[in-house]
C-alpha cells in the first residue's frame, strides 16, 4: 500500500494531493503543470514538503507532523527520469553498477544478467550514454534504477521523447516489471494509450489536484467534461481473450461476452487476455445491427445513461452484455434523432482502425501485488 | 644579448614555480568549497561572500598587499597566532609571496569553477543520490567530474595569475634575491639597474613562455577529460 498525501506551495504553483494504492501500477495522468512530477520529485525525495506524509507500507519516507525525512538517497524508490538522465561521463556499465554499488549488501533484487536480459542491453555496455538511441537511454535507465534495488519504481514520462517504434519496445518491459518482478510501479504519463495498457489504478490531476481517482474505466469514462476539447480523453476499456488471429488481413479477433473485437494488428493468440482502450469519439451507436457497414467490431448493450448540456454534444453509457461499460461521444441530434433512451437496446460500433494497438496490453486482471519491504 | 640564464635569474624561475604551485594545490580546496557555496547555496550573505572572494580582483593589488602584510605580519594577529601555534612565518618568506599569489588568483580560479557548477545539469545529481549516493559521494562522482574541464581551467588561470603577481608580493614580502624575489620582482629590478635589460628581456620571454605552456597543459587536459563527450560527435 502506498500512501501519498502532501501539500507544497512553489510561486505560481500549489501541489495538493491526496492519493494511495495497493500495488500493480499506478498512472499519474494529466496535461503539463499539472503536477506529475513535482509528485515524483517528492515520492524520491529531490524535493520536501511543506506538510504532508509519504509512505510505502509501514515505511514512512516522509512525515512533516512527526519530524521524519529520509533523505533521497536512502529511500531507495528507483526513479526513471523523462530523458533517462543518464550519467554522461560515466558508460553504460558503470551507469547500470552505479546504483547496485549503494545498494544494501541483502537487499532482493534482480541480478545484473537478469536485468541486462531482459532490457536487452547486452551489446551497449561499453558504449558512453550520448551515443545511444532514445530507446536504449531509457531501457538502460530503467535497468539501473532496478539494479539498485528499489522498493518502488516511479517512471516519468519515460516514453514521452521516444517515438511510436521505440515505445512499443520498451512498453513490453515496463509490463514484465509489472508482472514478473511484482514490483510497484508509478508510471507519469498524459498518453492515454500507455496508461490503459500499464495501470490497474489511475490518478488523474489537474492544477496540483486530484481530480479523479479509480481504475482506467472509471477515470476515463467519467461523466461527459464540461470542456469540449476534452473529449479526446474520455476513454473505455474492454476486457477480453485473443481467440484468434487472421494473418490475411494481419486483424486479431478479441472475444468478448457482447461480440468480437477487431484489433488492427496481429497480436499473439498466447496473449490471454487483453484490455483494449476505445475512445469515445470513436464509437458510434445504432438502433439496429447494422448491414453493409465497413465497421467491423459490433457489440450489443443497453443504454444506461445519456449525459448531456447545452452543448452540440453528449455522453452515452452503455452496459454491454457482461457487464463492461463503453461510452459513446454523438451529438445531441443524433440522440434526438435515434430517439435513445435510458434502458433502450442498442448496438456499439468500433471502427477498427480506430483502436491504438500500442494501447492493448496484457492484463491479468489481477488487483497487484504488495509492496515488498 | 642572449647571454645564457644567470644562476641568480634561475633562483627566481624556481621560487617563482614553487611559489604559484604552492599557491595553486593550497586554494584549490577552499576554491572547490567557496565555488561550491556560491553555486549551490542559498543562504543571506552569500552576496557578501562573493564580494569578499572578489576583491582581490578588483582592489588595487598594493592594498591587498598592505592588508596581508597587517594580519599576516610578525605583529599582526593572524601571523603572532601562526607563528606561536605552529611556527609558521610568512612575512618576508617565500611562503608569504605564495599566500599573496594564492590571494590574488583565487577569484579567477573560484570563478572559473563556478561557471563549470553552474553549468552542470543538477538532474545529474538529483539521478545519483535517487540511485543511493549520499551528498558527499554525488559530490565526488558527479560533480567533481563534470565540472573538471572548469576545474582545470581554474588552475591554470591561477597558475599564470600566480606566477605573474607582483604588487601584493612586494608589498607584504618585499623583493628579497633567493627569497621573495619572484620572476616578476626580479624583471622589476632589472628595469631600475643600469643595464639590466637584457636580463630583463629574458626573463620576460621565459615568463611568457610558462605561462603559454600552462595554457597548453590545460587545454590537453580538458581535451582528454571530454574525450568521453568528444565520442558523440
Amino acid at each position: 500500500m502506498i500512501t501519498f498525501s502532501c501539500r507544497l506551495a512553489r510561486p505560481r504553483f500549489v501541489l495538493e494531493a491526496d492519493f494511495s494504492f495497493p500495488g500493480g501500477c499506478l498512472a499519474l495522468f494529466g496535461a503539463s503543470g499539472s503536477g506529475k512530477t513535482t509528485i515524483v520529485r517528492l515520492i524520491a525525495g529531490i524535493e520536501r514538503p511543506d506538510r504532508g506524509r509519504i509512505a510505502l507500507g509501514d515505511h514512512v519516507l516522509v512525515d512533516t507532523a512527526a519530524g521524519i525525512w529520509e533523505p533521497a538517497h536512502r529511500r531507495r524508490v528507483g526513479l526513471v527520469f523523462q530523458d533517462g538522465q543518464l550519467l554522461p561521463h560515466l558508460s553504460v556499465l558503470q551507469n547500470l553498477s552505479y546504483g547496485r554499488y549503494f545498494a544494501p549488501a541483502g537487499a532482493k533484487g534482480v541480478s545484473f544478467d537478469e536485468v541486462v536480459d531482459l532490457l536487452g542491453i547486452g551489446h551497449l555496455l561499453t558504449a558512453r550514454p550520448l551515443t545511444l538511441s532514445g530507446g536504449e537511454r531509457q531501457r538502460v535507465a530503467i535497468g539501473r534504477a532496478l539494479l539498485a534495488a528499489p522498493r518502488i519504481l516511479v517512471m516519468d514520462e519515460p516514453l514521452a521523447s521516444l517515438d511510436a517504434e521505440r515505445k512499443h519496445e520498451i512498453l513490453p518491459f515496463v509490463e514484465r516489471l509489472r508482472d514478473e518482478l511484482k514490483l510497484p510501479i508509478v508510471y507519469v504519463s498524459h498518453a492515454i494509450a500507455e496508461v490503459a495498457r500499464l495501470a490497474n489504478r489511475v490518478v488523474r490531476l489537474a492544477g496540483g489536484r486530484v481530480i479523479a481517482e479509480g481504475t482506467p474505466t472509471d477515470v476515463f469514462a467519467a461523466e461527459a467534461p464540461e470542456d469540449a476539447a476534452d473529449r479526446f480523453e474520455t476513454v473505455s476499456f474492454l476486457s477480453g481473450r485473443v481467440i484468434r488471429e487472421n494473418p490475411e488481413f494481419a486483424v486479431s479477433i478479441v472475444a468478448h461476452p457482447a461480440g468480437e473485437i477487431v484489433i488492427p494488428a496481429p497480436l499473439e493468440r498466447n496473449a490471454g487476455t487483453v484490455r483494449v482502450a476505445i475512445q469515445a469519439t470513436n464509437v458510434s451507436l445504432a438502433t439496429e445491427r447494422p448491414r453493409n457497414l465497413s465497421v467491423r467490431t459490433v457489440l450489443e448493450g443497453r443504454i444506461e445513461r445519456i449525459a448531456a448540456g447545452s452543448g452540440p454534444s453528449a455522453v452515452v453509457t452503455v452496459e454491454l452484455k457482461g457487464g463492461d461499460r463503453i461510452a459513446a461521444y454523438v451529438t445531441r441530434h443524433a440522440i434526438s434523432d435515434l430517439a435513445l433512451a435510458r434502458g433502450r437496446e442498442i448496438f456499439v460500433l468500433v471502427k477498427a482502425v480506430s483502436i491504438d494497438e500500442r494501447g492493448v496490453g496484457r492484463f491479468d486482471g489481477s488487483k497487484g501485488s504488495k509492496v515488498e519491504e | 644579448m642572449f647571454e645564457a640564464i644567470t644562476p641568480e635569474e634561475m633562483v627566481a624561475i624556481r621560487l617563482s614555480l614553487r611559489v604559484a604551485t604552492v599557491a595553486v594545490v593550497m586554494s584549490l580546496p577552499v576554491a572547490v568549497l567557496v565555488a561550491y557555496v556560491l553555486s549551490r547555496g542559498n543562504f543571506r550573505g552569500k552576496i557578501l561572500l562573493d564580494g569578499l572572494v572578489h576583491m582581490p580582483l578588483v582592489l588595487p593589488p598594493v592594498v591587498t598587499g598592505y592588508v596581508l602584510l597587517i594580519l599576516f605580519g610578525r605583529r599582526g594577529p593572524l601571523g603572532a597566532f601562526l607563528e606561536q601555534t605552529f611556527g609558521i612565518v610568512l612575512s618576508f618568506r617565500w611562503t608569504g609571496a605564495a599566500l599573496a599569489a594564492a590571494v590574488m588568483s583565487f577569484p579567477l580560479m573560484v570563478r572559473a569553477i563556478r561557471l563549470a557548477l553552474d553549468a552542470i545539469d543538477r538532474r545529474s545529481e538529483e539521478a545519483a543520490a535517487t540511485l543511493g549516493a549520499s551528498p558527499v559521494w554525488v559530490f565526488a562522482t558527479v560533480t567533481v567530474p563534470l565540472a573538471f574541464p572548469g576545474i582545470v581551467a581554474g588552475i591554470v588561470l591561477a597558475f599564470a595569475k600566480a606566477l605573474g603577481e607582483f604588487g601584493a608580493t612586494i608589498t607584504f614580502v618585499s623583493n628579497i634575491p633567493g627569497e621573495t624575489q619572484t620572476i616578476p620582482a626580479a624583471i622589476y629590478t632589472y628595469t631600475q639597474t643600469p643595464g639590466g635589460e637584457a636580463g630583463a628581456l629574458r626573463l620576460s620571454l621565459i615568463a611568457m613562455a610558462l605561462a603559454f605552456a600552462a595554457l597548453i597543459v590545460s587545454e590537453i587536459l580538458i581535451r582528454r577529460s571530454g574525450q568521453a563527450r568528444a565520442d558523440v560527435e
